[in-house]
């Protein structure tokens, strides 16, 4: 019996590994590997930091990475300011017989690929876009106006992109929350003011935090849309990274980019969890 | 404030109204490229010019319709090849991954839970260029070592497979591990006294239990790698997925064909989205 159980483990257990070890840790060991690496005059690959030094001697690696990081954060504080009174409504406003109904409208047009949805900023808002032309027929504008390609239209496209990943772990916070607790501390003279940042937030707080952390993460992450939406001067740093391995074909160089935005996000989700005392496979599942 | 209290008229106007902006602000891009899909004109933008199927089934020269661009449908093609192999494979590693979790004992049982959970908090571009660093690595030892050539390490239909197997299995174990969480004991450890081998109770009765979860988890698999972006574009060969190829289509400046593509995504994951949506509400009741 006891042999038989072991068995049964392994048989889970070593696909797993596998998974794991093959193509996840392997990989980012060989990302950090790469990324201390660098072609001599001869052709040969030696150790160096040199990667490491180009990115903090050049000034637009730098400035490109400072931006990303403070725009994700941005971005991810927007989408809970504009997603928030949505699944605030959806779980406690609106009559129930609409509840089932606002939701999976809320959910439908994230089942459709980001470049679709990013895809039909750029027919609303571009010079020649279906905005442009309404303004223009209702006489606001004599001149089409460039909407796309900077900054705001990247962040709105960017917030677009992750409002699902931030309202359903708010709805499903919010849903656990007893009413009595609003009614009561009104009752007992409380504004709503103080209702919303002494009873809602604290409640919510671990759907804020696991919400927080996904649309960070993708924002960091994200190519389409900065590429896409953001203009000549919006840089995004995973766009440094392409162009590394892509267009310049320097992996090297591009691995100690890819490295640091790793570092950089897994540093930045750890100072959050900290911050707010979630742990990460709580804030997850 | 909330439903059980009463609101004063100007908060019920205000927040009806915050509802109706963000829902049309949630539809606009989606809805317009829909529109602009039919509209007999050369490019997508407005003014209307009449209704027109010649985006979806003209064969002429300056109008290709989608039904005749061998290019967008072998894409479509690929991409549903790809999602087909990714969900099969990542729903077989999730439910491994599951039954490791919740049902073994091991040692460093919460190191290993925390590695599972990773590559939802690695971006998705880092998957991708360490991935394609790791197996250019392998590749080229193999290759020097041995004299072999294996064209699974280079860019190629089967490494996107791979990429995107490598952090989906971990969407597929979080779904699975929920609903496992559920299952009675009682029920497998009554089999098991009935002479039950541990692999039948997992065969007919706890799969069984698992089926809803395991449909939800292979839909949501399906689509995550047919829209996947940012770890396919680095491992991705000759054979380009649908995202990589509208991609380019769209960066290239745009004809009204990414419409007709974009509206044929929409209703088809609209459909999926609404059916899945209806199958799981009725497994629960």
């Amino acid at each position: 019996m006891k042999k038989h159980i072991k068995l049964g483990f392994f048989i889970f257990f070593i696909p797993v590994f596998l998974w794991l070890f093959l193509l996840i840790i392997l990989p980012q060991i060989d990302l950090l590997l790469m990324s201390l690496k660098v072609e001599n005059d001869v052709g040969d690959m030696v150790w160096s930091f040199s990667n490491y030094n180009a990115f903090f001697k050049e000034n637009i690696y730098w400035y490109t990475f400072v931006r990303t990081a403070t725009y994700s954060i941005l971005v991810t504080f927007l989408t809970f300011v504009v997603t928030f009174p949505i699944a605030f409504y959806i779980t406690k406003v609106v009559s129930p017989k609409y509840k089932g109904f606002l939701t999976i409208l809320l959910l439908m047009p994230f089942w459709v690929s980001e470049l679709v949805r990013v895809y039909g900023w750029m027919i609303l808002l571009r010079e020649s876009g279906v905005i442009n032309y309404y303004l223009m027929q209702f006489g606001i504008i004599d001149k089409p106006i460039e909407m796309l390609y900077n900054d705001i239209s990247m962040i709105m496209g960017l917030v677009y992109t992750s409002m699902l990943f931030m309202i359903v772990p708010l709805i499903s916070a919010l849903d656990g929350m007893d009413d009595s607790y609003i009614e009561a501390a009104l009752d007992l003279g409380a504004s709503k003011f103080v209702i919303f940042f002494k009873i809602i937030i604290p409640y919510a707080a671990p759907g804020i935090v696991s919400g927080s952390i996904v649309v960070f993460m993708l924002t960091l992450g994200n190519y389409l849309t900065p590429n896409l939406m953001g203009g000549k001067n919006s840089l995004w740093f995973t766009e440094q990274i392409y162009n590394q391995f892509i267009a310049s074909f320097n992996w090297n160089q591009g691995a100690a980019f890819g490295f640091l935005l790793l570092i950089l996000s897994s540093l930045i989700i750890w100072i959050a969890l900290k911050i707010s005392k979630q742990n990460l496979s709580k804030a997850l599942s | 404030m909330i439903r059980s209290l009463p609101r004063s008229k100007k908060y019920n106007f205000g927040f009806l109204l915050y509802i109706t902006l963000f829902y049309v602000f949630l539809f606009a891009p989606l809805v317009i490229t829909c529109i602009l899909a039919f509209n007999n004109s050369d490019f997508p933008t407005l003014p209307w010019k009449g209704f027109s199927l010649d985006w979806f089934l003209s064969d002429t020269r300056d109008r290709l319709g989608l039904f005749h661009d061998d290019n967008s449908l072998q894409s479509i093609f690929i991409s549903i090849q790809t999602a087909f192999f990714v969900s099969i494979f990542s729903l077989i590693m999730g439910t491994m991954g599951a039954f490791l979790f919740e049902r073994e004992e091991f040692k460093f049982k919460q190191a290993f839970y925390f590695l599972a959970l990773l590559p939802l908090v690695i971006p998705g571009v880092i998957l991708g260029i360490s991935l394609l660093l790791a197996t250019n690595s392998a590749g080229t030892y193999i290759e020097d070592t041995f004299g072999l050539d294996i064209n699974i390490l280079r860019p190629s239909f089967w490494l996107v497979i791979v990429g995107q197997f490598s952090f989906i299995s971990t969407f597929v174990l979080l779904v699975v591990s929920a609903r496992l969480k559920k299952f009675d004991n009682s029920l497998s450890d009554a089999a098991l006294n009935l002479g039950a081998t541990k692999f039948e109770t997992i065969r007919y009765i706890i799969l069984p239990f698992l089926k809803p979860a395991l449909i939800g988890a292979g839909a949501v698999a399906f689509l995550m790698s047919f829209e996947n972006f940012n770890t396919t574009l680095f491992l991705v060969g000759s054979d380009t997925t649908l995202p990589i190829n509208l991609y380019l289509q769209v960066r290239d400046g745009s004809t009204p064909i990414i419409n007709a593509i974009s509206f044929l995504l929409i209703i088809t994951t609209s459909i999926l989205a609404i059916l899945n949506l209806v199958l799981t509400k009725k497994e629960v009741r």
